[in-house]
């Protein structure tokens, strides 16, 4: 166990130099001068001198990607002289269009991020994992046909166009919704619930699908199992043998797939934080994009790869804790 | 009354593979053998969702493909302007501009044709999906039979390389990627012939496209590593690379070409998704996403929704299609699986 855990870890810290380095080697690649997007139009020479000195421009590159890490962990000072910037741990560099280091404005985004992502994550899952069993327990019937039919609609419907539909009719047609914002909840949380209803929507919508199919089929095939079979032998109600027995033999895969979905909704959140307009991370990297930001940019990508990997090795521990069938090596 | 088989007689069966003949009581009866395949044909053929989705892609292929015929036909194409439909501030005339030549109305700006551009981004959307997929599910395939296959640190190293892929936020690399690309082959975001924008699209879809499939591989041809007949190949002397495409890729077909058609409609979605986000074939080449994109920059104004519906349908309808037969296509190859 413990050995599973260190190989684990050790193999992270590589995925995750790997990443970083790739995107870094990425940026490179690029022929433009960063310091000169970085810097802005009405940018003085000597600033721009700054900027390239801060991002370390004209140092190799393996130098200057040790020094992107090292700050990270340890913090460091960009530039020198009048323009040095003294950046604290951690360090993912410092945004000249915005005048602050990336981490604070990361900092600032990451609730908005998570209130979307964890929030859209707890309906989906609910509705998903529900609907599913039901459908199982009702097999053939009607009900079970309109989940499968739901399930058809929400795979193929793009998110891209589910949030736009919301907000048309919602916002500017009924006009029975706000326009999505983010309150932090702890301030007033019945405005941060209307808030994210629409984004919430909008990514649960698309979501669901793939885990409703999912606790479906995996509920008839744990049905189809000897041992369910045994406990209808020994007279136990059907109630029991379905609620108790097959449930929970289902459980796990289910919960390894919603753990892991958590992951794909970070994803989501670019295009659905962009189209309603909130801060979060997803916008934030498409705006450094557009605006070739380069540090935000590497920043946001390291930090969705962080916890992509530690999400599934969470679930990977989860899964051996749940199911004693499960042996990790 | 001695060692016959009944043939099994169903409105679908196709010309057997193997005809065994036998004498029963003095008459002639022959006895037809399936293949796998042969069985999964008439089982998809029976299936109600199958045909009537299959229709659907035919007539899907032949509105997208036959462009140059509609066109000529239709009388316009999605590159022509329209200006003398247009008011002042360049919004079109009329309920969005809908008249007998302009069947669902034109664009705002420079007056395109609207179902014009439907068909030819649809065009777009399916050629660089189809290509996808086949590269996608080819390169993906090989890799993880490979991996499955030698196992040891050629495995280790593959796998380890599909979850540092798997960890990646492939929206994110994809934008960032894009520009700079862009930037080393053109020299910038400049206009380009559409080959060369659908290849690079193609190019981005594909850096991530594989994995689902070599993932899939690898699992299968694990499990079928350690079978006799493997053993059998290698007794008499077989090569590994001959092992792997000849001895072990055939027996995988099936949740490969289940993997295939399911990515279909993965990399519509996708693709569209990246052309919403501005990762196309680039104006003025017609694309899905795109025309989504320019939906909901306008679905305030007058009648706004009405492309927003007409362009994000196109896509839902795309996609939906292209998964109920893909949900067809398993079933049967695999007809044990619950529906």
């Amino acid at each position: 166990m413990l050995r599973f855990v260190v190989r684990r870890l050790l193999l992270i810290v590589l995925t995750l130099t790997v990443v970083s380095f790739g995107t870094f080697m990425l940026f490179f690649a690029a022929p433009s001068d960063p310091a000169r997007i970085l810097c802005g139009t009405r940018c003085q020479p000597a600033q721009i001198e700054a900027v390239r000195d801060g991002l370390g421009l004209d140092r190799p590159i393996m130098t200057q990607y040790v020094e992107y890490m090292g700050g990270i962990f340890a913090g460091r000072t960009l530039g020198e002289g009048d323009w040095a910037k003294d950046c604290s741990a951690p360090c993912f560099g410092y945004s000249y269009t915005q005048n602050q280091e990336v981490s604070e404005i990361v900092a600032r985004a990451l609730p908005v991020s998570a209130s979307v992502a964890i929030g859209a994550w707890i309906i989906q899952t609910l509705i998903s994992v529900s609907s599913g069993v039901i459908a199982a327990r009702k097999r053939g019937t009607a009900v079970d046909r309109g989940t499968i039919a739901a399930t058809l609609i929400g795979g193929a419907l793009p998110i891209y166009f589910v949030g736009p539909m919301l907000l048309l009719i919602f916002r500017y047609q009924l006009e029975i919704l706000p326009q999505p914002s983010y309150t932090p909840l702890l301030d007033d949380p019945l405005a941060f619930a209307g808030g994210m209803i629409m984004p919430w929507a909008t990514l649960a919508i698309v979501g669901f699908a793939f885990d409703a199919r999912l606790s479906r089929s995996q509920m008839l095939e744990t049905l189809d199992e000897d041992f369910i079979r045994t406990s209808r032998a020994k007279g136990l109600k059907d109630r029991v043998v379905f609620w108790r027995h097959a449930l929970r033999a289902s459980a796990t895969p289910l919960a390894t797939s919603a753990g892991l979905g958590l992951g794909g909704l970070l994803g989501g959140a670019v295009v659905t934080e962009s189209i309603f307009g909130l801060n979060g991370l997803g916008k934030l990297s498409l705006d450094a994009i557009t605006a070739r930001n380069l540090p935000i940019v590497m920043a946001t990508v390291l930090i969705a790869a962080t916890f992509v990997v530690f999400g599934t090795f969470i679930v990977d521990m989860l899964y051996a804790a749940i199911d004693p069938r499960v042996r990790l090596s | 009354m001695t060692g016959m088989i009944e043939p099994i007689t169903d409105p679908g069966s196709i010309e057997p593979e193997v005809v065994v003949t036998e004498t029963v009581d003095g008459k002639q009866q022959s006895v037809h053998g399936r293949s796998p395949g042969q069985m999964a044909w008439i089982r998809l053929k029976r299936d109600r969702t199958a045909r009537v989705t299959g229709a659907l892609i035919l007539g899907i292929l032949l509105a997208a493909y036959g462009v140059p015929l509609w066109t000529a036909i239709y009388g316009t194409d999605a590159y022509a302007h329209n200006p003398d439909l247009l008011d002042r501030s360049s919004v079109p005339l009329g309920f969005v501009g809908v008249s007998g030549s302009h069947w669902l109305g034109i664009l705002q700006g420079n007056g395109e044709d609207v179902l014009m551009q439907l068909l030819t981004g649809m065009r777009t959307s399916l050629t660089i999906s189809i290509i996808c997929a086949i590269l996608a599910t080819a390169i993906g395939a090989i890799i993880g039979a490979t991996a499955g296959f030698l196992g040891g640190w050629v495995d280790a190293v593959i796998n380890w390389i599909i979850d540092v892929m798997l960890s990646l936020p492939f929206l994110i690399v994809a934008l960032a990627a894009f520009p700079i690309m862009q930037e080393v082959f053109f020299g910038g975001p400049s206009e380009r012939p559409l080959i060369l924008s659908g290849l690079m699209v193609t190019g981005i879809l594909l850096i991530f496209g594989w994995v689902g499939t070599a993932r899939l591989t690898r699992g299968q041809v694990i499990s079928l590593r350690e079978r006799e007949f493997i053993e059998a190949a290698r007794a008499s002397g077989a090569g590994n690379w001959h092992i792997i495409f000849k001895q072990i890729l055939p027996n995988v077909w099936a949740p490969i070409l289940v993997s295939f058609s399911m990515a279909v409609p993965g990399f519509v979605g996708f693709q569209a998704y990246l052309a919403f986000l501005n990762i196309g074939v680039g104006h003025p080449h017609p694309d899905l996403g795109r025309l989504v994109n320019f939906a909901v920059g306008k679905m305030q104004g007058l009648n706004g929704w009405f492309l927003l519906v007409i362009s994000g349908g196109t896509i839902f309808l795309l996609v939906l299609t292209f998964n109920l037969f893909g949900d067809a296509v398993r079933d049967a190859l695999n007809p044990k699986s619950n529906r």
